[in-house]
């Protein structure tokens, strides 16, 4: 009998491979996701050492969240947050990208770049943020620098004004991530056919034409990855502000991300507000996941 | 067959792999057996990534479980102390007569082993692995039980007005006993039923400490009975501020140094009926506040942050911090050279109003199996004079019993340190060789704290981060107001404004 089925009962093996990661899908994604749904329909909170709940409420958590309409003033930070962060990570990474991909210029030291621009996003997000609040600070090394210079007369209060919290939280995300970015692009550029460079020389085109007319077309798909990517990642900000700010969202919560918000909910531990603005969340995130795939999708079918 | 041996044995060390991963998930071990019934075609192989699950189970279990490492082969007399820091354990190891250490979270007394579960405040984790505990207490083995827990005055209520806390009169102790205590540490830990459930061994008056210098430099003394005319209520507080302003001074480092002043004095709770209250009293520190803010008189820094730090030296050009006697021995920097406590440049005086800040209470869990040992650890902790008294001169608290601070204070006990050939009247050195006792006493007799709830801590923590944007001028006292019933409400979800 073994003999027999020897030969055919290879693709077992194959289920078997399967199953660490797809175990680990089930327990640390499926079923939270599940449960999350579940407890988003219940009142259920801690008031104290008291346990409140779970009552069946329906829709009440949703309804009070839109209610409060907070969420929205939240999902704005969020997304001006993500602007200011991803414009001068896409602008600066594609220059770069360019650059370090460019034949022509072939520059000195590459490696040594590459590997340098990449080091902020090893650094962890704790310790960056704490490392920007005291250099920051009212009275802090920057402040000095700028009233020594003359620059300024009275300490600027960085952390006490929006443009300058969110301008600085902004800063950070992209310091920390223009390196990976880079590194993505230059893998797209490395990845178009040299053939069309080096016809486009033979034509004479300036290097501004070639990478406006070859380079960028031909990076679409990589370069709406890692938009969409970047979105994703921008929608669950939390560790740069919720440190900068100790949690707070100074000035006037204009720097609360949804994220932030939803841990405001975890003092009272609070799973049915907490879920239902999971939900929410889960909802955006997954219809900007659909615009990914209905893109590459169409770029396939043109290539 | 070798491939197959090979294969088995890759997906064995992968699946023990999995398993090890998520420790006592529920789903895991039918995963095993499903994965196992697979690979059983070389049985030698299979036992083995069950053993490992199980071994890993155990030990991750037991690292998650702090409580529970007590040898058992101790009769069950074991006595968990829940607490946030080494202080206690300090205390009990320096004054407690039966004590032994035996390594950095274990002791003994007598036949009793002790174990300290210590968790830091940070981000809340003590009091939520003191929850998640207690919640389990009336299931846990005798032995597993907390019998002895440590809580502050700012959530002290979330406690003590629930039944895991013991009154202490259940554990024999008597109002007699505790009559040298002050009455404000009875009210911080007394229910909502006038039940006494904690007690402590320290008090926390505050006073304010100015710098001599500044003072001699502005005022033209540095006597605490003169300065004390300068900050005597809040109205000459804040003309004084002007004063301080011109002179290129700020009366306090930041508008959080007085909450606590005015938070202390307040005439109503936070919460009455489920409906979040502002009390008088607080919204004076807000409009004081402003004033001064705008004036330039003073800061907006959080509490412990660099800049709030910086008066801790002549360069930092501040005036003065309100505080108790830990704040100025211990955390402004007084063994650093060229701060003002080190060159004994601070002065006490007792400031506008009187306030505590801090201090530590011992509550005993409902459900222990050490009564009795309890009590003797509160009674000779807070109410022995003889050991209080060892407490003030070994560690510079204030303690809490009025027959030994008033001795003190008036110099009728002298103290005698190591090192020190001669006794002598209890003096400051930091306080440039004050003695400020009588003060702390003075502070702390008129302390009425019958308004606390349980929710101040989290009320207290978010109104001043929202009335930080009014003092900068990023929002109006309406916007600011309903951000802070805004935050509290998050908080407590069962509050309303």
């Amino acid at each position: 009998m073994r003999r027999k089925s020897k030969a055919v009962r290879y693709n077992k093996w194959g289920y078997i491979f399967l199953l660490p990661f797809i175990t680990v899908y089930v327990v640390f994604q499926l079923i939270p996701m599940f449960t999350t749904i579940y407890n988003s329909f219940f009142e259920n909170y801690m008031s104290g050492l008291t346990q409140v709940g779970p009552n069946f409420v329906g829709l009440d958590n949703y309804k009070s969240l839109f209610v409060q309409g907070d969420i929205w003033v939240y999902t704005k930070n969020t997304l001006v947050l993500w602007i200011l962060c991803f414009v001068p990570q896409i602008i600066l990474s594609l220059l770069l990208g360019a650059w370090f991909s460019d034949t022509r210029l072939h520059l000195k030291g590459q490696r040594f770049f590459k590997t340098v621009i990449y080091l902020p996003n090893l650094i962890m997000a704790s310790a960056f943020s704490m490392l920007f609040f005291t250099l920051f600070s009212d009275g802090g090394p920057i402040n000095s620098l700028l009233m020594q210079i003359g620059f300024i007369s009275e300490p600027y209060k960085f952390l006490s004004n929006a443009g300058s919290a969110r301008g600085l939280i902004a800063f950070m995300n992209c310091l920390m991530w223009f390196g990976n970015t880079t590194i993505l692009l230059m893998a797209g550029m490395m990845g178009i056919d040299t053939s069309l460079f080096e016809a486009s020389e033979v034509d004479g085109a300036t290097s501004t034409q070639v990478f406006f007319r070859i380079t960028l077309p031909l990076l679409k798909p990589i370069l709406i990855y890692v938009m969409i990517t970047s979105l994703i990642g921008g929608l669950q900000l939390f560790d740069v502000p919720q440190i900068l700010t100790n949690g707070t969202g100074d000035p006037m919560r204009s720097t609360m991300t949804l994220i932030m918000f939803l841990n405001k909910h975890l003092f009272s531990k609070n799973y049915g507000m907490a879920g239902a603005l999971s939900v929410l969340l889960f909802i955006i995130t997954a219809a900007l996941s659909l615009v990914i795939f209905k893109v590459t999708g169409n770029d396939k079918r043109k290539g | 067959m070798k491939k197959k041996l090979l294969s088995v044995l890759l997906s064995a060390a992968m699946i023990s792999g999995i398993i090890a991963g998520c420790g006592n998930n529920a789903t895991t071990p039918a995963d095993t057996s499903t994965a196992q019934t697979d690979a059983a075609a070389d049985d030698t192989q299979t036992p083995e990534p069950a053993a490992d699950a199980a071994a890993d189970d155990t030990s991750a279990d037991a690292a998650a479980d702090d409580t529970a490492d007590a040898p058992a082969a101790d009769e069950g007399k074991v006595l968990n102390i829940y607490c946030w820091n080494e202080e206690f354990k300090t205390r009990i190891t320096d004054h407690y007569p039966d004590y032994t250490e035996v390594d950095a979270t274990h002791g003994t007394i007598g036949d009793v082993s002790v174990v300290w579960n210590i968790t830091p405040n940070d981000d809340n984790a003590y009091q939520n692995n003191l929850d998640a505990t207690l919640l389990k207490q009336a299931d846990a083995a005798a032995d597993d039980k907390i019998d002895m827990f440590l809580i502050e005055a700012d959530y002290a209520l979330k406690y003590v007005d629930t039944d895991y806390t013991m009154p202490v009169a259940d554990l024999g102790i008597t109002d007699a006993d505790l009559s040298k205590q002050y009455q404000y540490t009875k009210d911080v830990v007394t229910d909502s039923n006038g039940v006494l459930k904690g007690l402590s061994w320290q008090g926390c008056p505050g006073v304010m400490f100015y710098s001599r210098d500044v003072a001699k430099e502005v005022f033209g003394t540095d006597d605490p009975a003169e300065i004390q005319n300068y900050v005597k209520d809040w109205d000459t507080f804040n003309e004084t501020a002007a004063t301080l302003k011109d002179a290129g001074y700020s009366i306090m480092s930041s508008v959080n140094d007085s909450y606590r002043v005015y938070s202390n004095n307040v005439s109503s709770k936070w919460v009455t009926d489920g409906v979040i209250n502002i009390d008088d009293n607080i919204m004076k520190w807000v409009d004081d506040s402003k004033e001064l803010v705008d004036a330039g008189a003073t800061g907006t820094h959080d509490l412990w942050s660099d800049d709030w730090s910086k008066g801790f030296y002549p360069e930092g050009k501040v005036f003065a911090y309100f505080g108790p006697a830990w704040l100025v021995n211990f955390s402004m920097a007084a063994d650093t050279e060229g701060s003002i406590g080190y060159n004994g440049g601070w002065g006490a005086t007792e400031g506008p109003q009187g306030f505590f800040w801090g201090g530590t209470w011992i509550c005993a869990a409902t459900g222990t199996d050490n009564a009795g040992l309890i009590k003797d650890i509160m009674l000779k902790m807070t109410t022995d004079d003889d050991i209080m008294t060892d407490i003030v001169v070994k560690d510079d608290d204030f303690v809490n019993n009025s027959t030994v601070m008033d001795a003190l204070a008036s110099g009728e006990k002298k103290v005698q340190r190591e090192g020190e050939t001669e006794e002598h009247e209890y003096t400051s050195k930091i306080l440039g060789g004050q003695n400020p006792l009588q003060m702390y006493i003075n502070g702390v007799a008129g302390l009425d704290l019958s308004n606390l709830s349980s929710y101040d801590q989290g009320c207290n923590e978010e109104f001043q981060h929202a009335m930080k944007n009014y003092f900068e001028g990023n929002a109006t006292k309406e916007e600011a107001l309903d951000l802070f019933y805004k935050s509290v409400v998050e908080k407590y979800p069962e509050l309303t404004y």
